[in-house]
């Protein structure tokens, strides 16, 4: 029977949660509003900047265009889940050894995407980087360091 | 962004789906949702019921059948279309698929919503009515397969009626075929300005023309060089709209050249 709101069952960064959501709430909502969960950023709400993008069994996608109960049964993977305590991942420190972020707000985004590519394609050329991180707008447009940040993590953190 | 409230189910199957979907007029079938969605926050769309599509794993195949026909399913992602070593039997397919936004509504939209959705500046209804591609459709009474020139009917409608579950795309053999799709967007990537798809094979060819009318508007030239694609296209007699990205004229000159540009790399890529 169609319903309005859904006991699911998600797992996120390696938590398994059990809530009862609205059908109409976003994944993004959902991470962010009942999980607590920050990290990924509402940028334009439209999905077309990328700041909500998270990896949902192993494919990158917008949060924003996906309802947290498609998510029920799911493996979520969000920009949380990246650091080891304080550690961060090469990929992070890269971002910060190359000034990789002004503002920083796309920059949960631009991770994610960057991890998803990074997985499928461990040394990518530029051209596969910017093809990569095209779903993730950087208003201040800083695009050219975090081109250079992805390449120089592809590179095991050197260059 | 808010939703409007609505109800949600995920049928465990394809009769269940179009049980659901015939149960209620305002449900609607939710496949990718990198549409769907979208069009619910801004209102433009307020189903009653999204019927998930989502655990119906039979909609998510490619099959390569041994006479080269493609059978796809209606949930068969962009991702999927261009990392399918049987989807590479038409390569077409996967080329236009890697010109569909970026990696997220790659991963997440699907064959059937970009043709269901029928937008006319989506870039599958044209290629589709070049390949002259078949759709099966699934109601309450049975199975019906339609031919592309009769599913796309008008903007955002197709042949799928209410209650009615599009799940397969049948693609002819692309033996002695030839196929290409050019397009001018708005920015890489981008929604089409003008797309023209062009399929070429032994017994003719075939350009259909998309965002120039509610539904591709389908050319069939008497040759193949570039003077009858594009008297083949002005016979048409194309009467596109005018918008912020380009006046009517300028959308009847690209089709015409997109449509010649179309036909010479098809003929080049016929094996």
């Amino acid at each position: 029977m169609p319903e309005t709101s859904r006991t699911i069952t998600v797992e996120v960064n390696g938590h398994s949660y059990e809530r009862e959501v609205d059908a109409r709430k976003l994944l993004i909502h959902f991470l962010r509003d009942d999980l607590d969960l920050t990290g990924s950023h509402i940028g334009c709400d439209t999905g077309n900047c990328g700041a909500c993008s998270v990896i949902v069994d192993g494919m990158l996608l917008k949060s924003c265009m996906m309802l947290a109960v498609q998510a029920d049964g799911s493996s979520v993977e969000t920009v949380e889940g990246l650091a080891n305590e304080d550690e961060l991942v090469p990929l992070q420190q890269a971002f910060s050894d190359h000034h990789a972020l002004q503002c920083g707000y796309c920059t949960p985004g631009m991770l994610m995407s960057a991890t998803a590519l990074l997985r499928k394609n461990p040394k990518p050329s530029d051209d596969e980087i910017r093809k990569g991180i095209q779903g993730n707008i950087c208003r201040c447009t800083g695009y050219v360091n975090i081109v250079e940040a992805v390449g120089a993590a592809a590179n095991g953190g050197s260059s | 962004m808010l939703l409007r409230e609505v109800e949600y189910v995920r049928p465990a199957s394809i009769e269940d789906a179009v049980r659901e979907l015939a149960a209620d007029d305002g449900a609607r079938a939710l496949a990718g949702g990198q549409t769907l969605i979208n069009v619910m926050k801004a209102r433009a769309a307020s189903p009653d019921v999204l019927v998930d599509l989502a655990e119906l794993e039979e909609l998510r195949g490619i099959e390569l059948g041994s006479d080269g026909t493609l059978e796809l399913g209606s949930m068969v992602t962009y991702t999927q279309l261009l990392e399918s070593a049987e989807a590479r039997a038409r390569p077409i397919l996967g080329e236009v698929s890697a010109q569909i936004a970026d990696v997220q509504v790659r991963n997440r939209g699907t064959l059937g919503g970009n043709v269901c959705s029928n937008d006319p500046t989506n870039h599958f209804p044209p290629l589709m009515v070049a390949l002259g591609a078949t759709f099966t459709i699934r109601g309450a009474d049975g199975e019906r397969t339609v031919p592309a020139a009769d599913f796309f009917l008008g903007v955002y409608m197709t042949a799928v009626s209410p209650g009615e579950l599009l799940t397969t795309i049948i693609i002819p053999s692309g033996a002695g075929a030839g196929d290409a799709f050019e397009n001018v967007p708005i920015g890489r990537d981008g929604t089409c300005i003008v797309s023209a798809a062009a399929t070429v094979t032994g017994s003719g060819t075939r350009v259909a023309i998309g965002c120039v009318d509610a539904v591709p508007v389908l050319v069939e030239p008497q040759a193949a060089d570039a003077d009858s694609v594009k008297e083949a296209v002005r016979a048409a007699e194309l009467d596109p709209p005018s918008d912020v990205h380009a006046s009517a004229d300028y959308r009847r000159h690209l089709a015409e050249v997109l449509a010649a540009r179309a036909v010479e790399r098809a003929v080049k890529a016929k094996s």
